[in-house]
């Protein structure tokens, strides 16, 4: 028998107080497979993976430079993602998705810089230029800036969360310039060293480890993101009854103290 | 093994400032964010506690139903 009094089984997660606990669950689980994969990744990088021909030792930034720039890039679209199924759907718990995103989409963004410079200086001789690819890849730290301070500084979450989504929709027209720029202009930064259309232009065991810590990367996106969800949640939330035997049972977990 | 010694390995081939500064700025953000998120959480659990209690939510364990009117 089909019951019909519960609607279909996932959507039922759209509701906020069945996504609270289901996102504590999965949290540390996907934190588990990040740090495993981090290990195996970097062991593969700095064990495994040979010396590169041309560049020595130093490319070996490229197994945190390449993921985290792809999960600047992901984690944005991610976050439009959610913004316009909050716009179409006018469902909240989306756009408080987006916005538990955005702050490790800048880390990742500002990771991707950092490595990017301080890989960029032995092998270019500068830290920064302004080509299309290192430009673009700033504009989206700038967007993403922009999103974190437009939300926090709007005082009614419903204007905060539809302001947010305009950015995030109109910055994510940005994350294909990125990918592509390599292509569409003549840039110091070289091309794409993976594609789907190409066999990979590296040694089998660099792009092993590149790809465990990609895989490691969007694991622990997913962990932080639900854990930072939480308590959002919690916020938006804390008229509701169910609310309130949350806290009840987490003051007593921290001593009764509140 | 890529390797010759442990100092091989800290050296990185002369890259070392390069290399070991892209892990070490890379692995104290993680720390950092993951320090926050916990942090957050336990500080919004307070909050929101005392903010109950001021309100009167929890006496005599009568909720008011969600509020927050549409605008």
């Amino acid at each position: 028998m089909k019951s019909t009094d519960r609607g279909p089984s996932l959507l039922r997660f759209a509701a906020p107080q069945n996504f609270y606990p289901l996102a504590g669950w999965l949290a540390p689980w996907f934190a588990a497979v990040a740090a495993l994969l981090t290990v195996a990744g970097l062991w593969v990088g700095f064990f495994v993976a040979p010396t590169d021909a041309t560049q020595g030792e130093v490319y070996r930034v490229i197994f945190i430079h390449v993921p985290a720039a792809w999960m600047s890039m992901f984690i944005y679209l991610v976050m439009a993602f959610w913004a316009a199924v909050g716009l179409v759907m006018n469902t909240r718990l989306s756009f408080v998705m987006s916005q538990a995103l955005a702050p490790t989409g800048a880390m990742f963004c500002v990771v991707a810089l950092w490595t990017g410079a301080l890989w960029g200086k032995p092998t270019w001789g500068a830290y920064w230029v302004w080509d299309a690819r290192l430009t673009s890849q700033a504009l989206l730290l700038f967007l993403y800036l922009g999103f974190i301070a437009l939300t926090r500084a709007i005082e009614d979450p419903r204007r905060a969360d539809r302001a947010g989504a305009i950015i995030a929709l109109v910055g994510a027209v940005n994350v294909p310039v990125i990918y592509f720029s390599v292509k569409w202009w003549n840039t110091l930064h070289q091309g794409a060293s993976v594609s789907l259309t190409k066999a990979p232009s590296m040694a089998t065991t660099m792009l092993v480890g590149m790809l465990v810590m990609a895989v490691a990367s969007w694991a622990y996106t997913v962990a932080i993101a639900l854990w930072r969800v939480r308590p959002m949640i919690l916020e938006r939330e804390r008229h509701t009854e169910w609310v309130g035997a949350v806290l009840e049972r987490e003051a007593q977990q921290q001593g009764g103290r509140a | 093994m890529q390797w010759q010694s442990w100092s091989a390995f800290w050296e990185m081939g002369g890259a070392a400032a390069y290399v070991w500064g892209s892990y070490g700025l890379t692995f104290a953000l993680i720390a950092l964010e993951l320090v926050l998120v916990l942090r957050r959480r336990k500080d919004t659990v307070r909050r929101l506690l005392r903010w109950r209690r001021a309100v009167g939510k929890d006496k005599g364990r009568r909720f008011e139903p969600a509020m927050e009117p549409e605008q």
